[in-house]
């Protein structure tokens, strides 16, 4: 089981590149393959493959017994994954959209996420939720949520949240082994689906071997010195292409993809703010009490004599609208995080 | 009995939400073709069509008046249509418009229409609560209004449904739950999930009547359904139908359906609860001419519902911020920007 180890990779594989959906695909099967207590179960997930390709060909190589079609019942599901796991399985369920929470909250937040702590650490709940996030193609307020902080809000849960095809990889599992209940937040518009293009960064090299990828290690996507800008998620790929249009401007931004919010690495985002002086957080959650303001808040206790200025980018504490100029309004752009980045430069 | 000039007005709703509904796939797939893009096009987002399903909004809307609630699900056009939705804003709506029913923030899955008491939502099962909400209103302040859940049978396996269905229960109060049974729930087969095939079974448990529609004939859900509405009406408690239906179309406009047998599918086109109705038409005396009539009627309602909407203005992205409240804080806790509006 080998441990992330980029220039080993990045020599042998450069050659095959996968989308996000297929690395995660891989890391489920190859932990299905050599733990026989590694499970999956959810809606949609065995002949239709996962309404965003999360399982394909799952069913055909595990059967039904292993990737499991569940009733609309994710109270019940989810539920029975925590009860699984503290069995001493290693279950995966997967909630179709992450805003379909809202019907099953409890098992996740009162039993998946407190049964380790309240049990004392004499029970755990090994198992990962996966569950599909965010906006950008026009399916309003229901179905297009990323709710990243609250879930990294409420103790218990370890949170991930994968940019690319190789992070996939290794996050899916990193998540799997780990002991603890992990969310895994995959993001629609980074899968790789026909029906919903990506942008160009999510597909990646990805290594045919397994590996892991260790929880609280963001990655430097791009050296700069000029501006820190954090982010997760859809947004790596924004404000990728924010910085190389800074480029020409003569700017020179930093961005910091955090890939786990619970543990969070707060080292990371330090080190880059003691050298530019300047942080901007984008994120495609809720602003307020929102994972900006958390990110902003370690800034301020860590690293606050170095700060010059600091801006945030998030959803504007309004529900997500479905018009497409109202979408396009509320969620930060491209163009948004130039702007931003301009501003904090000045 | 349910007389022909209430079969005719069930006709009517019927086919326009049909043809509404076959209108919409060809402005859906504007922008999405040869590509599919589910974020292009004049309709962006998913869609999901209710053709096949339009007995059932149409046998029970019958019965309703103006001040009874109905919940939808997210496939909710023929029950928005059989409850008087206006179609040229509804239609905007889904178009994203400036004056659709929702200013553009609902879209297909979240259509409210507060003049009909018509709403619906994206979370299955989640209009049932809501539905008892409003039964208990019209029960606390006296007046004989009754509300309607529409759900479909992949969705009573939720909470949200039994909840409902025991609250209503306990307190005799003046609902029906109405669930459109299209045998699947996505690409899961009812059998895959449940034991009861029959899910108006589930009534017993809360010791409500039950009853299943085991075709999709308009004339026999209207039957049912009259009974149902006019025991509700009465105070005599809540009532739970099954409608058999049929998915004549995918989950949502993109499902290729290679998980569904090839017959299910062919089967599904066969029946037609419109030309079923046709012929019950025809047996009370009403002419082909007439027939046709209603249905040319219908068609030029549609259309002029879809070329009024695309005439509509888009929504100007400012109003992104309005409605949170409908008593705005004085400060909120972020204000609209320049940049993707959150400073």
């Amino acid at each position: 089981m080998a441990t992330e180890s980029r220039d080993v990779t990045e020599a042998a594989e450069t050659e095959r590149e996968l989308t996000m959906s297929r690395a995660m695909v891989e890391a489920i099967a190859w932990e299905m393959r050599n733990d026989e207590d590694v499970f999956i179960m959810g809606e949609d997930i065995a002949d239709y493959g996962g309404i965003f390709s999360s399982t394909t060909g799952l069913l055909d190589e595990f059967g039904r017994d292993r990737v499991m079609d569940v009733p609309i019942s994710e109270t019940a599901y989810l539920g029975a994954a925590v009860g699984a796991a503290q069995a001493g399985m290693r279950p995966i369920a997967e909630l179709m959209f992450v805003d379909f929470f809202g019907v099953a909250m409890d098992q996740i937040y009162n039993n998946m996420a407190k049964n380790t702590y309240m049990s004392g650490g004499t029970m755990s709940v090994p198992m990962v939720l996966t569950t599909a996030v965010g906006g950008t193609y026009n399916d309003a307020g229901q179905h297009s949520q990323t709710l990243y902080g609250t879930f990294a809000h409420l103790p218990g849960m370890k949170v991930v949240v994968p940019s690319t095809a190789y992070d996939a990889k290794g996050l899916m599992h990193s998540a799997i082994r780990d002991d603890d209940p992990v969310v895994y937040m995959f993001h629609k518009r980074l899968m790789g689906l026909g029906w919903m293009p990506s942008p160009s960064g999510p597909k990646t090299a990805v290594p045919k071997d397994d590996y892991t990828i260790p929880f609280g290690e963001a990655d430097v996507k791009r050296v700069g010195d000029d501006v820190t800008v954090v982010t997760l998620g859809l947004h790596v790929h924004r404000a990728m292409e924010a910085a190389s249009q800074l480029e020409d401007d003569g700017i020179d931004a930093e961005v910091i993809d955090l890939r786990t919010l619970v543990p969070l690495d707060t080292d990371t985002i330090l080190d880059s703010v003691r050298k530019t002086g300047t942080l901007l957080v984008v994120d495609e959650d809720y602003q307020s009490f929102g994972v900006t303001g958390e990110i902003i808040a370690r800034a301020a206790e860590g690293a606050l004599d170095d700060l010059s200025a600091v801006e945030r980018l998030a959803i504007p504490d309004v529900p997500i609208p479905y018009a497409r100029p109202l979408e396009d309004e509320v969620i930060p752009g491209t163009d948004d995080i130039a702007a931003a980045v301009r501003d904090l430069h000045e | 009995m349910v007389g022909v000039n209430k079969l005719k007005t069930m006709y009517e709703q019927m086919v326009t939400a049909r043809h509404y509904e076959e209108r919409l796939v060809d402005e859906y797939l504007v922008g999405k073709e040869p590509a599919f893009d589910i974020s292009a096009g004049p309709i962006p987002g998913e869609l999901h069509l209710a053709a096949g399903h339009e007995a059932s909004g149409a046998g029970v809307c019958i019965h309703l008046r103006n001040d009874d609630t109905v919940t939808g699900p997210h496939r909710p056009h023929h029950i928005a249509i059989a409850k008087g939705v206006d179609l040229k804003r509804m239609t905007a709506e889904i178009f994203g418009r400036e004056t659709g029913l929702c200013r553009g923030k609902g879209g297909h899955m979240h259509l409210f229409d507060p003049d009909v008491n018509f709403a619906c939502s994206g979370i299955i099962a989640q209009g049932c609560p809501p539905a008892v909400g409003a039964a208990l209103a019209a029960k606390k302040r006296n007046t004989d209004a009754v509300a309607v859940a529409f759900l479909g049978e992949g969705a009573i396996d939720q909470g949200g449904f039994l909840e409902s269905l025991n609250l209503a229960a306990v307190h005799d109060l003046p609902v029906v739950f109405v669930i459109e049974d299209n045998d699947w729930a996505i690409s899961m087969p009812k059998d895959r999930v449940t034991d009861v095939a029959d899910g108006s079974k589930r009534a017993w448990g809360f010791d409500l009547p039950g009853v299943r529609v085991d075709s999709d004939d308009a004339l026999a859900v209207a039957e049912v359904a009259g009974e149902a509405v006019m025991r509700a009406r009465d105070g005599n408690g809540p009532t739970l139908i099954e409608v058999q239906v049929h998915r004549r179309m995918g989950h949502f406009m993109g499902d290729a359906e290679a998980y569904r047998p090839e017959a299910d599918i062919e089967r599904a086109k066969q029946r037609d609860s419109i030309d079923r109705l046709a012929d019950d038409l025809r047996s009370h005396g009403v002419t082909d001419d007439d027939i046709d009539e209603i249905r040319e009627r219908a068609h030029e309602r549609v259309e002029d519902a879809i070329t009024w909407a695309k005439k509509q203005p888009e929504p100007d992205p400012e109003e992104a911020y309005e409605n949170v409240f409908t008593n705005p804080p004085a400060t909120a806790a972020t204000d609209g920007g320049e940049n993707g509006g959150a400073n």
